[in-house]
């Protein structure tokens, strides 16, 4: 019996269907889910979560949450999640760069700082993941992308 | 003559306003498209944490014990009501009926309720009614909001409960049903109470029963009570957060509806306008050449006696 997994965000459902492993971002570590796992909650730090499915293996920038493990079920409550595919590299890059600049501003309260790191954290992890995935896409035999000259 | 011409002006504004009932029901309808799709999108999330929240509670361990959030108080000595209505008027039988809702709900509390507001129209009839308004977040919220735009209405809310300004917080709005039915509903926020979920709303359907049987105990990582104190705080923002998309696909839905049955009404009376103008200008038509052919005769006649004279 295959395992069930569910990626949602307050925004919609990212990703529903059954899959073979999980390997999520725990906040105490990285924990990898097979079918059968003894039921599980945990929170998720920012990080990559990658779904194997068969040969193919698909990866996720995750921006904390929690996640819950049952035996045949996973659910992943993100506060953010996207398809490596659909990163925006540059757009994460401006996103780090405003948020870099609103870290600099002291004159800012705490909760502005607070919301500015949480901004910074999420696109480091959205860049990470987007510059595995095109690593990935440069080497891959399946390749159709152009090389880049970078 | 003045008959015609007062038709004609009421006929104009008549038109007048068809035509910017229509240019509105046309802005709501395309605000509603957004905002149903963004509140449906929200659902999923919404019902899964309830679903987590049960489990979490058919656990052996207590978990009232584990969070404020969860602790319930006896006995209720002041309740906190958040309140969602709309800014803007125009939208039918919308802001009565939740407006309605709510002071039924308060009249039967037995106690004064503690008012937090979300909408102008809400805030103003309550002021003028002596309600008692202790935090107001009319006209802050952009036309799509965000789980972040939500977050200070949700941080007061939490801070006054844990306060214990009150001992429990209901959220009251309009639950969208569809583009035609919205409904009122008063639903418990504050404390959570994981084993309530209203089976009829419209989050119940989906959840999966079938896989929701837990064999054994959790493992927590780290554990129950910091998992709990990062869950709970957003999952009640997420509630309210859900409250306010639901109550935005609702105010959009019916402001259209309303604006479609106004310009509805513009274009049947503008018939039956036109039609009586239609008829008075014949009528002045006829009396006029009834005129002219009275006078005509008259004057023939007068000739001839003349003639004869």
């Amino acid at each position: 019996m295959p395992l069930r997994l569910d990626i949602v965000t307050a925004e919609g459902v990212v990703f529903s269907g059954d899959v073979d492993m999980v390997v999520a971002p725990g906040s105490d570590g990285e924990l990898g889910i097979l079918p059968r796992h003894a039921p599980l909650m945990t929170t998720l730090s920012y990080g990559e979560l990658h779904v194997r499915r068969g040969d193919e293996i698909m990866y996720f920038a995750i921006g904390g949450g929690f996640m819950e493990v049952l035996p045949y079920q996973v659910t992943v409550m993100a506060d953010s999640a996207e398809r490596a595919e659909e990163i925006d590299l540059e757009r994460a890059e401006a996103a780090r760069r405003r948020a870099e600049e609103r870290l600099r501003d002291r004159s800012k309260g705490a909760e502005e700082l607070a919301r500015a790191q949480a901004a910074l954290r999420r696109s480091m992890v959205r860049i990470k993941v987007a510059q595995a995935q095109r690593r990935r896409q440069k080497s891959g035999p399946s390749s159709q992308y152009p090389q880049s000259t970078e | 003559m003045a008959r015609v011409r007062e038709l004609k002006r009421r006929i104009r504004s008549v038109k007048n306003i068809a035509q910017v009932t229509r240019a509105m029901q046309m802005v709501a309808t395309s605000k509603m498209r957004r905002a149903q799709e963004q509140a449906l999108a929200t659902r999923p999330y919404a019902a899964k944490s309830w679903q987590i929240l049960t489990h979490l509670a058919s656990q052996s361990i207590n978990i009232e014990l584990l969070h404020p959030l969860l602790a319930r108080r006896t006995p209720i000595r002041h309740t906190g009501i958040l309140l969602i209505t709309s800014d803007k008027g125009l939208c039918g039988a919308y802001n009565t009926n939740i407006l309605r809702t709510a002071v039924h709900f308060m009249s039967g509390l037995g106690h004064p309720a503690m008012l937090i507001t979300v909408g102008r129209r809400g805030r103003d009839f309550m002021l003028r009614h002596g309600g008692h308004l202790v935090a107001d977040f009319s006209e802050t919220l952009p036309p799509r909001p965000t789980p972040l735009d939500v977050a200070p209405i949700a941080r007061t809310v939490m801070d006054d409960f844990q306060s214990g300004r009150y001992d429990e917080v209901y959220l009251i709005y309009t639950e969208f049903l569809n583009t035609l039915s919205q409904r009122p509903i008063v639903r418990p926020l504050l404390p959570i109470r994981p084993f309530e979920l209203e089976m009829d709303s419209v989050m119940a359907k989906y959840l999966s029963p079938e896989v929701t049987r837990i064999t054994g105990e959790y493992i927590y990582e780290p554990d129950a009570a910091a998992i709990l104190g990062q869950m709970l705080p957003r999952f009640t923002e997420l509630q309210i957060y859900q409250a306010i998309l639901e109550a935005l696909a609702s105010e959009h839905s019916a402001r259209m509806v309303a604006m479609r049955n106004a310009t509805d009404n513009a274009n049947a009376l503008l018939e039956h306008l036109t039609l009586s103008y239609n008829r008075a200008r014949q009528e002045a038509i006829t009396k006029e050449m009834l005129d002219i052919a009275g006078g005509a005769e008259a004057l023939r006649k007068s000739m001839q006696s003349a003639a004869v004279g």
